[in-house]
């Protein structure tokens, strides 16, 4: 008989052994004559239960996990002894059809519709899923059409920033040039983050289509993917994507026949945080150093080599197919106040159920981590969420209450950023937490301002000084002008939002530095 | 491993005037250079200079700038133990003490018999199963200190090999 089968060819999969368990299923299959057509698929983003392994069924797909190269016999033999003749089954790591997986159940998933679903590089899935329908729309509208659709649907900047993508494009679109170029920023450096990952290594088409709709809306053909160097994996993967849907005409200088033009190339970063700065990514893909530019000009006015650029993440672009094949009002419906949409948020650190839960805007971070978060990995409770990245508040348990969206947590001086939720349970310790806030910005400081490159050097030693007792309450002002004066004083979000953890470490958990309630930098808290 | 340097430059030429007609072509020369030899020789900067027509100062300023490009030969491993803020919330500082303590080296050393190079790294993207350290290309999550030392035990060559 033949079995169909999936295991995720997906970096969390693979550094949980999922090669290996390929490998094991293929030769059991060809010990017990069984005929297997194994798909190495995305990943559904259901991380601690990676590597999952699932199979097809007469009732939808069978999942279960996670799966080590041990279980595999085992499994195969509820598999073909059971599951598939009576559909009964006994085995401690089925999970029933993954589909009702309650984790899933619970999401609203546009951008990740066919994450885990789909083989990444078979164009067959894609198309079966909508795939390339929004490009068609796209291709019979006119260029103007395309940039208001993408107004309408409210979709802001998913790289942080929450600017609104389709004023970006209009602005680009207006823009009088011979030449213009999209470019794609995939340099996810933010720590609990994987979303643009996942997009790139499970539907490494949904990005490509995108790419194509921003070009023909604003008039650009030249596409360029800014992509780390820490994802090798979604590299192989985005470069074989990009050879078949050029192979298969959507790339290329015939679009789908449309006599349009518009080629796209991947370019490594090489380990700097900075370069996901779209001016500094755009300095770096022109071969210098990742300083940050002056704004202005804006890119959408002057950016890779002086052209007219757009320079959106790589969710913003994969919010695009949706937009265009459902329009813009069916994305604008989800969503609290002027977030629009979806955001794929990330659930990670110190936590049982990690993975990407994508959502409408307007959950409560608490909500969120009831339905989803299973508690901490360790066990303990949680003390501390980080949200948005390095650049992002530390949260306490007090504010869990607050809405996810982009105007709740910039009034509460927090960051959404690019929707990465941090969980430390009671060990954390928030002094060593804001020297490692300074001591990253030390590290990855591009060195225009100095306020972010030397200001952090001190940073980390006035923070050391509060630590070993050395003047302490004299330190904590100090330390409260030096964050100020980095907020003011720095081009770019690197130095100006460096604080933002640092201050939010002392200000919400005190006592880790042995402030007194009545220290003067807690005082401001209550007239801000 | 004993590098022959003329071979290099030679490898070095042929890979620059491949790749020089792309715009900004000096991170893809330069990723392709350590992708090949392993390390960016200092003694091949002014050849890039010269085909770039740049200055050997731009293209050290470009090398330096970024922690991945470096100018010395690493071991045959590289591994990078990530150190962000989620794999700190999984024990990664002790899992750094660990590594640094089992290699016997601090971060931007290399093992005494050439096999091991050891980095930081800022996020390898897999925060929900951490700690997380990349031995080369590959990734591997939730990293305890026994795996770690698994894992160099599967990469490590025999002393008395060859």
């Amino acid at each position: 008989m033949t079995i169909k089968m999936f295991i995720p060819r997906e970096s969390t999969a693979l550094s949980l052994g999922a090669h290996d368990v390929a490998q094991a299923l293929s030769d059991y299959s060809t010990q017990h004559d069984i005929e297997l057509n194994l798909i190495r698929n995305g990943s559904r983003g259901l991380f601690w239960l990676e590597p999952m392994l699932e199979v097809e069924t007469s009732k939808g797909r069978f999942a279960y996990g996670p799966v080590e190269v041990s279980d595999v016999p085992s499994i195969m033999e509820d598999i073909t002894a059971h599951l598939l003749s009576d559909f009964t089954q006994a085995h401690s790591l089925a999970l029933g059809l993954t589909e009702e997986l309650a984790y899933l159940k619970k999401q609203t998933r546009l951008t990740f519709a066919r994450a885990g679903v789909t083989d990444p590089l078979s164009l067959d899935d894609y198309l079966a899923m909508d795939g390339f329908t929004g490009l068609h729309k796209a291709l019979a509208s006119t260029s103007q059409e395309i940039v208001t659709t993408v107004v309408d649907s409210g979709l802001r900047g998913r790289g942080g920033a929450a600017f609104p993508t389709g004023i970006k494009w209009q602005t680009v679109h207006d823009a009088p040039a011979d030449k213009k170029y999209i470019v794609c920023n995939a340099d996810e450096g933010d720590s609990g983050t994987f979303a643009d990952r996942l997009v790139m290594e499970c539907d490494p088409f949904m990005l490509i289509e995108g790419m194509i709709i921003a070009a023909l809306a604003v008039g650009a053909d030249e596409g360029y993917i800014y992509l780390r160097s820490e994802y090798p994996v979604a590299d192989a993967i985005l470069q074989e994507a990009i050879a078949i849907a050029t192979k298969a005409g959507y790339i290329g200088n015939n679009i789908c026949g449309s006599g349009k033009t518009f080629n796209l190339e991947v370019r490594l970063g090489a380990e700097a945080y900075i370069c996901g700065e779209e001016t500094s990514l755009l300095e770096s893909m022109e071969g210098k150093r990742g300083v940050v530019r002056f704004k202005p000009p804006l890119p959408a006015i002057e950016g890779f080599f002086g052209k007219p650029t757009v320079v959106n993440n790589v969710l913003s672009l994969s919010a695009i197919p949706y937009i265009l094949s459902q329009g813009g009002a069916a994305y604008q419906q989800y969503g609290a106040n002027r977030s629009r949409g979806t955001l794929p948020f990330q659930l990670s650190g110190n936590v049982k159920q990690g993975g990407l839960i994508e959502l409408p805007f307007g959950a409560t971070l608490q909500s969120l981590l009831n339905d989803f978060s299973g508690g901490t990995y360790s066990g303990k409770p949680i003390r501390a969420i980080q949200v948005g990245g390095p650049l992002g508040a530390y949260l306490p348990t007090s504010k869990f209450d607050i809405s996810l969206d982009y105007e709740a947590f910039t009034k509460a001086s927090a960051v959404l950023g690019h929707g990465g939720i941090v969980i430390f349970d009671d060990t954390v310790d928030m002094l060593e937490q804001a020297r490692f806030s300074m001591e990253f910005c030390v590290d990855e400081s591009c060195g225009k301002c100095t306020p972010c490159r030397i200001g952090s050097t001190r940073g980390v030693e006035v923070i050391d000084k509060i630590k070993d007792d050395d003047s302490r309450a004299a330190n904590m002002i100090l330390l409260n002008d030096l964050c100020e004066t980095m907020i003011n004083g720095s081009l770019c979000a690197m130095g100006s939002m460096t604080p933002i953890p640092v201050i939010s470490a002392y200000k919400d958990f005190p006592e880790d530095f042995y402030l007194s309630s009545n220290h003067a930098v807690l005082e401001e808290t209550n007239h801000g | 491993m004993q590098i022959d340097f003329s071979s290099d430059v030679s490898n070095v030429v042929k890979i620059i005037d491949t790749l020089k007609y792309k715009k900004g072509a000096l991170l893809p020369i330069l990723h392709e250079i350590q992708r090949e030899i392993g390390y960016i020789p200092l003694k091949t900067i002014d050849i890039i200079a010269k085909k770039l027509q740049q200055t050997p100062a731009e293209i050290h300023g470009v090398i330096s700038f970024y922690h991945q490009f470096r100018t010395s030969q690493p071991g045959d491993h590289k591994i990078q133990i990530c150190r962000a803020e989620a794999c700190q919330s999984r024990g990664s500082r002790d899992l750094e003490q660990h590594a640094k303590d089992y290699l016997a080296i601090e971060y931007h050393g290399t093992t005494t018999d050439s096999q091991f190079s050891l980095d930081s790294v800022y996020c390898l993207g897999n925060c929900a199963t951490g700690p997380n350290v990349r031995i080369n290309d590959e990734l591997y999550g939730r990293v305890s200190n026994e795996k770690f030392e698994r894992l160099i035990t599967t990469y490590k060559t025999p002393a008395n090999g060859i």
